[in-house]
Order: structure tokens, then C-alpha cells, then sequence
């Protein structure tokens, strides 16, 4: 993986000496809270309901076993024993002290890590696909690309003060794993017929309030030139994006506004003085940044093992857990191991120190020293050998990171919601948790198959409940109490697609019966090895609608009962929201 | 007092800003170094540019390219940021020196903090008036946050990649 020489280690140590003097003037009264917010956005630091919330970045979600133990460090000694990974591939620590945080950036920074952009109206840490580098549908490893522009983009001058954040995906297969179409710029690696390597560039694409899937503004920009078109982009949404209402500023309401080819003439006129410019990337660079990404020491093996084989055939958990949470490799013996986050009653994507401290000793021991965190919010092992397996698969599922549930409908993302995020309508983890333990039963997910849910607590879709083929979002309601939209038919990857509303709006307790329903139909209406997802494209909505709103809902004896109950164990917070 | 060149001067100066009652075409431009309006330049252009020394200020929403012709008339020429958050006018800066080829005075006016002077200079501003309720002297500092940058500006045409020997995995694990 990337490694920093001694320009980066610079900057980053540079940053850490100017944020500790901006906390400083902050404790001193010397900046108002005014003042230090965007500075302390920037740096990725939020005032949440329990305190300061810190997000830290993994770039392109790579990172090295030395990083974890780092975040497993900072879990213990800063905060209470765990941390949360999150859809954009980072981690968030949720019981800061802000004295503290200047001090946890200098650890960071001893290990080649910072939290710059994580937040803040400015180009956020740019998010890849899991399996780059390892993926076998992979056309062109994005990973040299992601960290060139991770670098353009570190206290890029011009772009700080943006008219509303802004978010790169950048995916090098042929099957989209990075939601490409979900961000404010995507880029798909590509190579063209003459085998040259270039992008294909989409804009103004995005979730939250609403939801646009992005549009092709380039088939294919050579890759000399990504970082001056990608420069024109932002220069153009600088300048015009909309700065009078929040919820109009992302670059998708201006795309949106001009039609994509007015909003490509306007780049492209920006566009023809730069190109070929001095922000034109050299091979040379290119070469550099890849060396840092070349293949690790891979043996020669073979593709089968029959001690797998065997050990498969009489222990039913260890097969499960091959189907849906190991991954097929380039690299005949070797497989890409996904480490469940997701084990029913635990909040999706939280992780503790031991089991940071473990997973980075697994990374040691079986995938050369690296990790990688998914935008579902696993951990992946992306070179493990196949006769590895047996041992990794009885050593983590004592860490309780084997749940095989991936692809399936507990591995649900899921935002911080009501006790954690101020913005929140609703509680999100309690009701992942819920829903997870309804549906817990393995047959049953395997019956079901490929699904995805995604929960959000509030319309900002932190939980991408758009492109959930199950979304579930909070709501605002006059009385103040929880309600939660259904929709469904959203799907990332390829053939994206925003979901759709199913109706009126239901309670905590009613929505693992929706779920439930919504199954149901799937179940009636499937046709052979049909998904979930094909199913509603097939049929359409008003089947599962009518179904879902058939019978009313029974009263659970739950409901009755104090609702601190379904918090996970490890939050002892009350359950609590300034909004309610 | 404002920042000009990295260090603190004097400045004789003066700023007019259009009260709700005035108009551009009618304000009275008091004489000596004034730095008017866009709107005002633009109205009352013929008698302006007859004075030995003028400035002109550019607020977050206008556009740099209404002063292509005039562009080397002005001894100083500002930028408003009506917020420090208004991230406009770093792109006028940009398009003014890059662009537009301006290469006299660029001042930063309006709700300028200490944080984001490092920045406001690498897009071409030398000039900056801070907030004048905040000490000028540390405002000065923010000058020197970074002492190195990635990507190219108006003050580093080159980037880091062409200005370096940088190194890459080959050469770590060499040694
Ligand atoms: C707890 C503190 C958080 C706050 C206050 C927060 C706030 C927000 C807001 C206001 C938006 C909407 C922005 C817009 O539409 O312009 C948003 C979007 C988003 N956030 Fe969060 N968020 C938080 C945590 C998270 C977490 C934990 C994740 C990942 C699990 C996340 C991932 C996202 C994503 C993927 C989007 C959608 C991006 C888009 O609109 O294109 N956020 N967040
Ligand atoms: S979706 Fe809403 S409730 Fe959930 S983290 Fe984002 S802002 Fe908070």
C-alpha cells in the first residue's frame, strides 16, 4: 500500500502543529464556535450529542495492521473500547474530549494517518471498491489513482469553502463496487480500444434529500488528464453551485439545473487552458504511486485443497461462511476473506479495540499486513491462501467476525441515528438490531438470498437507504415521535437505481413485520434463482405495496416495554434525542 | 493596517461600500485611493479612470471577466468575502492572475480570518485586509501553516509531482 515519503509525512505533521494551535485559540475564547466549526469540520471533527465525534480517514479504505492496532489504541485509550466503520469506508470514534483530539491526530500522524476533509464543505476522503488490486473482474487497479487524488485534493486552495461537501468514488472493475453513480463526481478506470488506460467520468450524483443518480459528463478523459478535468468540475460548482440554501448546494442540484451538456460546455471552456497544463500527471508520477501498489510475494498455488473440501463437508457454519463471506482471487490459491461487522445485536459497522487488535493480527498472520474496510461496513482480508481458511475461519469466529450473513439481509448499513447524531428523526442501530434478530434464522436468509437493507435516521441517507433494495428512512412527523419510511427497488453497483416509497409511514415495532411482508411477496412472486431486487423491477411496486397494507399490525407486547431494551448492550446511553 | 507581501504595512486605502440609500451612478467618490465597486466602476467608468489611482472591489457573486479590458487600469483590485465560509471568491482570485493575467495588487477584503490566509495566497491574493477585530500579527502567521503543498496554484505552477524527487515503494524497500 501507499506509502508516505517525506513531503506527506510533512504535511501531515504540519497539519496536526495548525490544528493544535486552532483548538487551542478555540479553548482560549480567542475563536468563536462560529469560527472553529468549519476548521474543526475540516479535520473531521463533529459536535454530537455525547460530545465531539471524530472521523478518520482510510483512504480508499486501505489500510495496514500497524493502522488498525493505531485505531484499536485510540479506542481504549480515548474513548470507550470500540469505534464505528462507516459507508465511506472511515471510522468514527464517538466519546471524544476535544483536548484530546490534537493529541490523537499526532498519533495518527505516526502512522501515516490524518483526518483531513473527513467532514467539512471540501473534497471529502476519496472511497474505492473493496477488492481493488485483488478484484477478478478488475479492468484497472484504481488504487495509484485513488492516492494521486487524494493528494490533489489535501488543502486543495481553491476547493475549501465549496458551496456544499463534495465526495469521489472511483472504481476500476467491471462490475461497479464503489456506487459510482452515487457521488457528487464518479470515476470509473477504464482502458479503450487502443488499450490506453483513462476515465469515465459521472457527475452529479448523490443521496440524501434528494436523490440523483449521476450522469456520464465524459465517456473517457486519458488519465494525463483526470486531475485538470476534475479541477474544472469543481471550479465550475465553486463558482455557481448554489450557496443560498443548503439543502440546494450540492453539485447535483446545479447539474441538475443546467442540463449535463450545458454544465460539460461550462467545464470543458474552463477545461481548454488547463489541459496539457502543468497539472497534467506524468507517467513518471503514475509509476511512482503504483510502485507502492505492486502485488505482495504471492506463491504459487493451486486452486484446489481438499482438506477444504473435506472439512467443508461435514461442518455446515465453516460452508456457509465460504459461500457468502469468501471471495474469489486473481491469484489461483488465494481468496479475498470478508470479516463480518455485522453479527446480529451488535450495531453495524462498530468494532471493538480486541477485536481491531485481532483483525490486525489476522492481517499479519494470513494477508500480508493489510486490511481493508468495506462501504458496508466490513473489514476485508484481501490476500488470504486458501489453505488458510480453515484456521483464519476457527480463529475469528472466536472475535465473533464470522457471522455469514454478507450480501444477505443482516448485513444491514446502518447510520448512527438517535443516539448518536443530532440530526436524527429516528433510532437506527436499535432497529437494525431488531430486525436483525427477527430475521436471524441462516436457512431463512439463504432462502432469501441477495437483498440489501439499508437504514438512515433522518432524510441525509448516511445509511444510502436510496440505493437499498430495502431502504428504511426516519421521518419528520408533527407529533414528534418515530416513524420510518419503507422503499424499495434501490440498488447500487451497475444498473443503479434510487427506491421508491411503498406508503404511509410506519412505527418502530411495525417495521421488521414490513420487512417481513415485503418477503413474503418476494417469496410468492420469485421466479427460480431470481433476487430480490429483480423480482420488484420485474413485478413492480403495487404488489408488495397491496401486501404490506392488507392486514393491520399487531401490537407487539414489546412496544409496551421501556424502548432503552433494544439499544445494543455496549451503548449505556439512554435513549435520547434532542428532537423529541 | 493590512498584510501585503508577508508583512504588515500601512495602507491609505479606503473601501467604499454602497449604502441602501445610494446608488452606483450617483455615489460620491470622495477623492484619493478609493476602492469602489464593480457597479460603480462600471457606472460612472468615464470619470474613474481619469484618476491617477483606482481600485475596484468585486463581490462573491460577480464575475472577474467584467473587468477583461480595464484589467490593468486598477493599482488594486479586491475580492468581498461576505462570509469566510463563500468560497467564491478563491476561483475569482484564480481566474483574475490565471486568466485574466492580472498581475497588479489582489486584496482580500471582507471576512478575513487568520485560517484561511494560506490558502487565499496560494490563489493569488497578496494583499489581505483582516478582520479588524482580530490581532493582525496572527493573522500574519497563517501565512506559514504549510510549508509545502501538493497541487498546483496560482503561486506554485508546478506540482509537487513535478517539482520533486519523490520517492516510491522501489526505492523504501532498497534501502
Ligand atoms: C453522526 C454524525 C453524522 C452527521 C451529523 C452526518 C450528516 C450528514 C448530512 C447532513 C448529510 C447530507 C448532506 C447533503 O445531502 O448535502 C449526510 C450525508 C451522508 N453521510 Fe452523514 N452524517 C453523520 C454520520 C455518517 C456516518 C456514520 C456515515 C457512514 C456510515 C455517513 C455517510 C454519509 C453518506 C454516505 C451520505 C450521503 C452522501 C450523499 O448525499 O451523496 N454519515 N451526512
Ligand atoms: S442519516 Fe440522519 S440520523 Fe443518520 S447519521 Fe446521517 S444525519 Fe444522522
Amino acid at each position: 500500500m501507499y506509502r508516505y515519503d517525506e513531503y506527506d509525512q510533512q504535511i501531515v505533521d504540519e497539519r496536526v502543529r495548525q490544528y493544535r494551535d486552532q483548538v487551542r485559540r478555540r479553548l482560549s475564547g480567542e475563536l468563536t464556535e462560529e469560527e472553529f466549526m468549519p476548521l474543526r469540520l475540516q479535520n473531521g471533527l463533529y459536535m454530537q450529542i455525547h460530545g465531539y465525534m471524530l472521523r478518520i480517514a482510510v483512504p480508499y479504505g486501505l489500510i495496514s495492521s500497524q493502522q488498525m492496532r493505531m485505531f484499536a489504541h485510540i479506542a481504549r485509550k480515548y474513548d470507550r473500547g470500540y469505534g464505528h466503520f462507516t459507508t465511506r469506508q472511515n471510522i468514527q470514534f464517538n466519546w471524544l474530549k476535544l483536548q484530546d483530539t490534537p493529541d490523537i491526530l499526532a498519533d495518527l500522524a505516526s502512522v501515516q494517518m490524518h483526518a483531513i476533509q473527513t467532514s467539512g464543505n471540501c473534497i471529502r476522503n476519496i472511497t474505492s471498491d473493496e477488492f481493488a488490486g485483488v478484484a477478478h473482474d478488475e479492468v484497472v487497479d484504481p488504487r495509484p489513482y485513488a492516492e494521486i487524488l487524494r493528494q490533489w485534493s489535501t488543502f486543495h486552495p481553491e476547493f475549501a469553502y465549496l458551496p456544499r461537501k463534495f465526495k469521489i468514488a472511483i472504481s476500476g472493475s467491471k462490475e461497479d463496487r464503489a456506487a459510482i453513480y452515487a457521488h457528487d463526481i464518479g470515476l470509473a478506470v477504464t482502458k479503450n480500444a487502443q488499450g490506453e488506460i483513462g476515465f469515465r467520468v459521472v457527475v452529479g450524483g448523490g443521496l440524501g434529500r434528494t436523490p440523483i443518480i449521476g450522469s456520464e459528463i465524459c465517456e473517457f478523459v486519458p488519465w494525463q488528464h483526470i486531475l485538470t478535468y476534475v479541477e474544472s468540475i469543481l471550479r465550475v460548482y465553486n463558482q455557481y453551485g448554489r450557496r443560498d440554501n443548503k439543502y440546494k448546494a450540492r453539485i447535483k442540484i446545479l447539474v441538475k439545473a443546467l442540463g449535463i451538456d450545458e454544465f460539460k460546455r461550462q467545464v470543458e471552456v474552463d477545461w481548454a487552458d488547463l489541459k496539457g497544463g502543468p497539472g497534467t500527471l506524468t507517467g513518471q508520477e503514475v509509476d511512482r504511486v503504483a510502485s507502492c501498489f505492486t502485488d505482495p510475494a504471492y506463491e504459487t498455488l493451486s486452486d484446489h485443497d481438499s482438506k477444504l473440501n473435506e472439512f467443508k463437508a461435514d461442518n455446515r457454519s465453516f460452508s456457509h461462511w465460504l459461500q457468502r463471506n469468501v471471495r474469489p482471487h486473481r491469484i489461483p490459491g488465494y481468496v479475498s476473506v470478508v470479516l463480518s461487522l455485522k453479527k446480529t445485536g451488535n450495531a453495524p459497522g462498530d468494532a471493538t479495540a480486541e477485536q481491531m487488535d485481532f483483525a490486525a493480527d489476522l492481517a499479519d498472520r494470513y494477508s500480508f499486513g493489510e486490511l481493508r474496510i468495506t462501504h458496508k461496513q466490513n473489514l476485508v482480508l484481501a490476500d488470504v491462501r486458501q489453505k488458510d481458511l480453515i484456521s483464519l475461519w476457527q480463529e475469528a469466529s472466536v472475535y465473533e467476525l464470522t457471522t455469514p450473513n454478507i450480501g444477505m439481509l443482516t448485513d444491514i448499513i446502518s447510520c448512527p441515528g438517535a443516539e448518536f447524531c443530532t440530526l436524527a428523526n429516528a433510532r437506527s442501530i436499535p432497529l437494525a438490531k431488531l430486525i436483525a434478530e427477527r430475521f436471524e434464522s441462516l436457512d431463512f436468509q439463504y432462502d432469501i438470498g441477495e437483498i440489501t437493507l439499508n437504514i438512515s435516521g433522518c432524510v441525509n441517507a448516511c445509511g444510502q437507504h436510496h440505493i437499498g433494495n430495502i431502504g428504511i428512512t426516519g421521518v419528520e412527523k408533527k407529533d414528534h415521535d418515530e416513524w420510518y419510511q419503507v422503499s424499495i427497488g434501490g440498488a447500487e453497483g451497475n444498473d443503479s437505481s434510487i427506491s421508491k416509497i411503498i406508503g404511509p409511514s410506519f412505527t418502530f415495532f411495525q417495521v421488521p413485520e414490513v420487512i417481513e411482508r415485503l418477503l413474503q411477496v418476494y417469496v410468492r412472486e420469485r421466479i427460480e434463482a431470481e433476487r430480490f431486487i429483480d423480482t420488484v423491477r420485474r413485478i413492480g411496486h403495487a404488489p408488495f405495496k397491496d401486501h404490506v397494507y392488507a392486514a393491520d399490525f399487531i401490537a407487539q407486547d414489546e412496544e409496551v416495554a421501556d424502548k432503552h431494551i433494544v439499544a445494543p448492550a455496549q451503548y449505556e446511553v439512554p435513549y435520547f434525542s434532542p428532537r423529541f | 493596517m493590512i498584510i501585503k507581501n508577508k508583512a504588515i504595512v500601512a495602507d491609505d486605502w479606503t473601501v467604499l461600500r454602497l449604502q441602501e440609500n445610494e446608488t452606483a451612478e450617483s455615489v460620491h467618490v470622495a477623492a484619493g485611493k478609493v476602492i469602489v465597486p464593480l457597479k460603480v466602476w462600471q457606472a460612472q467608468r468615464d470619470a474613474l479612470q481619469q484618476r491617477k489611482e483606482i481600485g475596484v472591489w468585486l463581490a462573491s457573486d460577480e464575475r472577474p471577466e467584467a473587468l477583461k479590458d480595464d484589467i490593468q487600469k486598477f493599482s488594486v483590485i479586491a475580492v468581498d468575502f461576505p462570509k469566510f465560509s463563500d468560497g467564491r471568491g478563491y476561483s475569482i482570485a484564480f481566474n483574475l492572475r490565471a486568466r485574466l493575467s492580472y498581475t497588479g495588487e489582489l486584496r482580500a477584503i471582507g471576512d478575513v480570518l487568520r485560517d484561511q490566509l494560506f490558502y487565499m495566497q496560494r490563489v493569488g491574493f497578496d494583499a489581505f485586509a483582516p478582520r479588524p477585530d482580530r490581532k493582525i500579527e496572527d493573522a500574519l502567521k497563517g501565512l506559514s501553516d504549510f510549508s509545502e503543498v501538493y497541487q498546483t496554484s496560482f503561486d506554485r505552477r508546478l506540482p509537487l509531482f513535478r517539482r520533486a524527487q519523490r520517492k516510491g515503494n522501489q526505492a523504501e524497500s532498497s534501502q
